[in-house]
């Protein structure tokens, strides 16, 4: 167990220098100057554009880019936007309510999609499962702008129930609304896996061998059914996690959320490219992290899985 | 100026919660009493430091105007009065002599001399890494500018603490009016010591200052009264509180339940109902912009010959430039009739010949269209081509459909993901469509669209469009002392353009905007932005 | 997912009723048609009506993909007229106009085949490369495992927004379905293995991996014989949810600016994204397209729940 987290622990530096490799040469790749971009409507005169590319180093060729970014990033400098300011400020600043919101999020997610999902794997076929299905597919089929802008629209302004954008400081009050929204995308997936696995979990001979002992249902559906029908659902909770962080961009942009997904899609649009990388590949870690952590959660939850080594 | 794109995504909002005490609407406003409340102002975090010369875009542009006072200021009117001058004259509109108002300081005590002005104008001409940098050389026309800069380009002379002069590469009647342009402000000392650090934290001379520790990046900026302050801008409430907004649309929900109080513009979706959600607080009226899109010359068939000159008056008369602004702006943009725009002075469209070209007649522009096919067989698609991100879709779609349906040709809108991928192709002249341009006007008089546009060889002449008559009616417009001379040279020279049509002008843009419940004295300028200044609030 | 009786079922703790008959138990009928899992599960399908109600819907959503020309005679770009912008439904014209006053109905028609082609490319791509990777990944574990799995996670993690707007940029000029499905499935694949391979762990301690590989098969043949098709039935699932939502992310990144040029292709995901702007006027821009999409994603995921049902030999069982 102890040396298969260090094991993983050390793959982390290989991701490391994969990822940002791959997201520096995707950004590269990006067609259009970024310095011409600054100067709007305006063509600046070459002696400028020559000069700005210097000044940001454009003028280089990929590998010297490459490694003066990995220079830096080696002591602790994640680089600078061309508004100058601190790539590390800016992530300290972003993750943090980024987290809480995809935090937010997975909670409601498994409160609401985990409980629906198992009710009605056990009542296979009832009302109840026919309607969590067509509310599920409602919401799998309406992109996240269309419900974002009714649920901004219907519940902040109309009713006033939720402040329709987050205030100073993303107080967790205001991040509800949002983070329902963001649950929302995800929260079909939820349910129609949790289905799934307790249809196929409550199959199998152990629960019956649990019925068949004389247990009640009050402990053999959360004891049997719904611990070993939660590996496909935890399995996608950390590609969720994954999405919450980074597919959060329209929601943030929504709510006005100081996140790290707004902070990214207008890196990309100004082709920032230590800010991209920087926050794409602690993306990466995190979700590397995640993914550890996960892994770890299968062997407490299905015995039958084991660590070698 | 670059024209306002999206408003930039990101945000955070710093505003007090001034809602909850929203009882009483201010109307303590009017000339006299000044309120205490601070405004709240929705706002995009800066694309770059705040440094005069290298800030041009709209949402650095707006502090720097609050915190920074120029020789010159704009009203909302466009027209202009003295901030920091006490006088600028001239007997050849070639050597000014530009005389400061006495005793005034900046906000940290130092006092703005005529070096404050003169050594900031040196520095930001020496530097081509600085995005405004082309004002000193190329706009103003400095006597020994060039565009390599270095040290002492300008031909600026100081004679006292309170005077110097400038000396001008050709005469040049307008030229007070350029320097309300935030580019232009002085500088304090403390500048040229750290121009980064000074870009973080600047140091002005204007109504405001930024409070200690106000600017939160990404969420927001926080500007105080500066006492020192004793120009005719005047702060006429407790502060300004800009605050990062990620979309239109948040920022408008947010107007709607009063969390902020001012915003630059309503968002596309709420363009239709926003005069019902605000009632008389809904703000409409003209602004600098002009909309237009481009052909350049080296696109096919729409050369500089005769074909490519049918084609490009068939094409502007099969568009019906009322029906989009009717219908896709809700009648909030007006069609163009001219290159400039209804606010600048010296708009005159009827006197000028050849405007009718851009009347919508589909008749006529079928027959131009087939005289030119006559001449060269049409073939292909006809293309405009947009950046994405900036909500164009809708426009450039519905113009490409009003070409289509009048020519009976294939004609698309071309949407480009990003502004940097449209410019660079736009820039390095491989473009292979018609693309969009527009015009932010940096200060309100007609030379500025015309010289930066069409003039040959000029800095965002797009279309590589050269014409000596042209160029020649539009220098000796620069050099005519009053401005109905002026504008009657300007206007000849729109006579060329209608001919030629560099640029098919669509229409002209409009302020659509409101304010909250909780200000009074709002009042939008020529330039778009609100004057924040005077806007009241109670506490 | 019988409808016939939804009182729930107790619990069987017995074996089925021996259709065959006790006597043929014990008896190895040479003569019978070989059987496998996949011949099983179409079986068990053709027997349930809706899973013909949902073919029938999805062979009717292709249908009208390949010959939008049989149902509607309008076209669904050259004749847009701002005098009828947002105008109700009239007669030649069902559904009402969009905002550039094009035909609703029309565009949904033709959108058809954008839509769908995109769902069902970007599902093929990420299933494939998710089922293969996923496959190996867990199945023979070790430096492979780690390796598959950290790739991808660096995919993964990579958004699909900087992918799109990357690859978009790239194929700026020939900008076509297989582009943008390319932009939204090429980086999703990880999450697919990474089901399918917890599905192998768990799959492979099972008595007849151990059995199979017992009487002599290779690893290979073990694993693409008994493994992977007992460990499909998550990835099915995910993979209609997932055809739905490469649908919908066509339509997000249309919202964003990088989707398909809006009058090049008509889209479901286009043209709801358009609407967006009409929210609040005329919101049958937005509910129209957004039916037709619901409808798909429906027909889709029943479908995947029905197979699903089907392959797996213990919900058959009880049936």
């Amino acid at each position: 167990m102890f040396w298969y987290i260090v094991r993983r622990i050390l793959q982390g530096i290989p991701v490391f220098f994969g990822s940002t490799l791959i997201i520096f040469a995707m950004v590269f790749a990006m067609p259009g100057n970024p310095v011409l971009r600054m100067f709007g409507e305006r063509t600046p005169n070459p002696a400028q554009v020559a000069a700005l590319e210097a000044m940001y180093h454009l003028d280089q060729p990929f590998f010297v880019r490459y490694f003066l970014y990995l220079g830096d990033v080696v002591q602790g400098n994640l680089g600078y936007t061309f508004a100058g300011q601190s790539v590390n400020e800016i992530l300290a600043r972003t993750f943090p309510t980024t987290l809480r919101l995809a935090l937010l999020a997975v909670i409601i997610q498994l409160g609401i999609g985990v409980t629906v999902g198992l009710i009605s794997g056990l009542r296979k076929g009832s009302v109840f499962d026919g309607t969590a299905l067509v509310i599920s597919l409602l919401l799998i089929s309406m992109p996240v702008f269309v419900l974002g802008f009714v649920m901004q629209w219907f519940f902040g302004i109309q009713l006033g129930i939720f402040r329709p954008t987050v205030g100073a400081g993303a107080p967790w009050a205001d991040l509800i609304l949002p983070a329902i929204v963001l649950a929302a995308l995800n929260m079909a997936y939820v349910i129609r896996l949790t289905r799934a696995s307790v249809l196929e979990t409550a199959q199998q001979d152990f629960v019956r061998m649990a019925y068949g002992k004389g247990l009640t249902r009050r402990r053999v559906i959360p004891v049997h059914i719904l611990r070993n029908s939660l590996i496909p659902v935890t399995t996608n909770l950390a590609a969720d996690f994954g999405i919450l962080i980074v597919g959060a961009t329209v929601t943030e942009g929504i709510f006005n959320v100081p996140g790290v997904g707004n902070e990214l899609f207008k890196a990309i649009n100004r082709h920032d490219t230590p800010e991209i990388v920087s926050i794409v590949t602690i993306l990466v870690i995190v979700y590397v992290l995640v993914n550890l952590f996960i892994d770890l959660l299968y062997g407490v939850l299905d015995p039958r899985i084991r660590y070698v080594k | 100026m670059r024209i306002p794109r999206i408003a930039a995504l990101v945000a955070g909002v710093a505003a007090a919660s001034l809602a909850l005490a929203g009882c009483a609407s201010s109307d303590n406003g009017g000339g006299g009493g000044s309120s205490s409340g601070v405004v709240n102002v929705a706002w995009g975090e800066p694309e770059n430091p705040l440094i005069p010369a290298n800030t041009n875009e709209v949402n650095g542009g707006q502090i720097l105007t609050n915190i920074f006072a120029g020789l010159v200021y704009y009203k909302a009117d466009g027209s202009w009065d003295y901030d920091a001058a006490e006088s600028i004259e001239s007997d050849d509109y070639k050597t000014w002599t530009i005389k400061l108002k006495p005793g005034q300081t900046f906000s940290d005590g130092t006092p703005v001399t005529s070096d404050s002005f003169v050594k900031a104008w040196q520095w930001a001409a020496a530097d081509p890494e600085l995005l405004n940098q082309w004002w000193f050389i190329d706009a103003i026309a400095f006597e020994g500018g060039t565009y390599d800069g270095g040290e002492n380009t300008l031909a600026l002379n100081v004679v006292d603490d309170t005077t110097f002069t400038v000396e001008l590469a050709a005469p040049r009647a307008d030229f007070p009016v350029a320097l309300g342009y935030s580019v232009f402000v002085p500088l304090p000392e403390s500048f040229f010591d750290d121009p980064d650090a000074f870009g973080d934290n600047p140091v002005g001379n204007g109504p405001y200052k930024i409070a200690e520790d106000g600017w939160v990046h990404g969420e927001s900026l926080k500007l105080v009264p500066n006492e020192s302050y004793n120009g005719p801008r005047k702060a006429e409430n407790g502060g300004l509180n800009f605050v990062v907004y990620a979309s239109q649309d948040a920022a408008y929900a947010d107007l709607l339940s009063d969390n902020v109080d001012v915003i630059d513009t309503v968002p596309v979706s709420a363009l239709a109902t926003f005069k019902d959600d605000l009632g008389d607080r809904a703000v409409e009226q003209a602004t600098a912009v002009f909309q237009s899109f481009t052909m350049n010359y080296n696109l096919a068939h729409f050369g500089d010959d005769e074909e490519g000159q049918l084609r490009r008056a068939a094409i502007s008369h099969a568009i019906n430039r009322q029906e989009i602004t009717d219908v896709i702006f809700n009648g909030t943009r007006t069609p163009a009739e001219d290159f400039t725009s209804p606010v600048i002075a010296g708009f005159d469209p009827a006197s000028i010949e050849g405007s009718d070209v851009l009347k919508y007649d589909p008749d006529l522009a079928v027959d131009l269209w087939n005289q030119a096919n006559a001449i060269s067989p049409w073939d292909g698609q006809f293309q405009i081509a947009y950046n994405a991100d900036g909500g164009h879709q809708e426009w450039v779609d519905a113009t490409a459909n009003s070409i289509k349906n009048t020519l009976g040709i294939d004609a698309v809108g071309l949407p480009y993901p990003d502004f940097a991928g449209l410019r660079t192709e736009v820039n390095d002249r491989t473009i292979k469509s018609a693309f969009r341009t527009g015009w932010q006007f940096d200060f309100p008089s007609q030379a500025n669209i015309l010289g930066a546009l069409y003039v040959t060889g000029s800095g965002s002449n797009d279309a590589d469009y050269s014409n000596p008559e042209f160029d020649d009616l539009f220098r000796q417009g620069l050099a005519s002392p009053t401005l109905e001379e002026q504008n009657e040279y300007f206007n000849q020279a729109q006579g060329v353009l209608f001919k030629d049509l560099p640029a098919i002008p669509l229409w002209y843009g409009a302020v659509t905007t409101g304010y909250s419940t909780l200000v009074d004295n709002v009042e939008f300028g020529w330039d778009s932005w609100p004057i924040l200044y005077q806007i009241t609030k109670a506490e | 997912m019988s409808s016939k009786n939804p009182v729930r079922r107790a619990p069987r703790y017995v074996a089925e009723v021996d259709e065959g008959g006790l006597g043929a138990v014990d008896a190895v009928r040479v003569s019978e048609r070989k059987s496998n899992l996949w011949l099983d599960a179409w079986r068990d399908l053709r027997s349930r009506w809706l899973f013909w109600v949902t073919s029938v819907l999805i062979l009717f959503i292709i249908f009208v993909a390949l010959f939008p020309g049989v149902f509607t005679n309008e076209p669904p770009n050259d004749n847009c007229q701002l005098s009828v912008s947002n105008a109700g439904p009239s007669p030649g014209h069902p559904l009402g106009f969009t905002k550039l006053g094009c035909d609703i109905f029309s565009r949904i028609v033709h959108g058809t085949g954008t839509s769908l082609s995109v769902g069902i490319i970007v599902t093929v791509m990420v299933a494939v490369m998710g089922i293969v990777l996923g496959a190996f990944a867990g199945y023979f574990g070790g430096w492979l495992d780690s390796f598959l799995m950290r790739i991808g996670d660096i995919f993964f993690a990579i958004p699909y927004i900087l992918a799109a707007v990357v690859i978009m940029s790239m194929f700026l000029h020939d900008r076509n379905i297989w582009v943008i499905s390319l932009a939204i499935g090429f980086f999703s694949w990880p999450a697919t293995a990474r089901i399918l391979r917890s599905e192998v762990l768990r799959v492979k301690q099972l008595d007849y991996v151990m059995a199979s590989e017992a009487i002599g098969l290779t690893k290979l043949r073990t694993m693409f014989t008994h493994v992977m098709p007992n460990s499909l039935a998550p990835v099915i699932v995910i993979s209609t949810v997932g055809l739905a939502g490469a649908i919908v992310a066509e339509a997000t990144l249309s919202f964003l600016g990088v989707g398909l040029p809006n009058n090049l292709f008509m889209s479901w995901g286009n043209d709801i994204s358009a609407a967006q702007t009409s929210l609040r006027t005329a919101p049958q821009t937005l509910i129209y397209p957004s039916i037709a999409l619901s409808l798909t994603v429906l027909a889709f995921i029943l479908l995947g729940e029905l197979v699903r049902d089907a392959l797996d030999p213990r919900t058959r069982a009880s049936r």
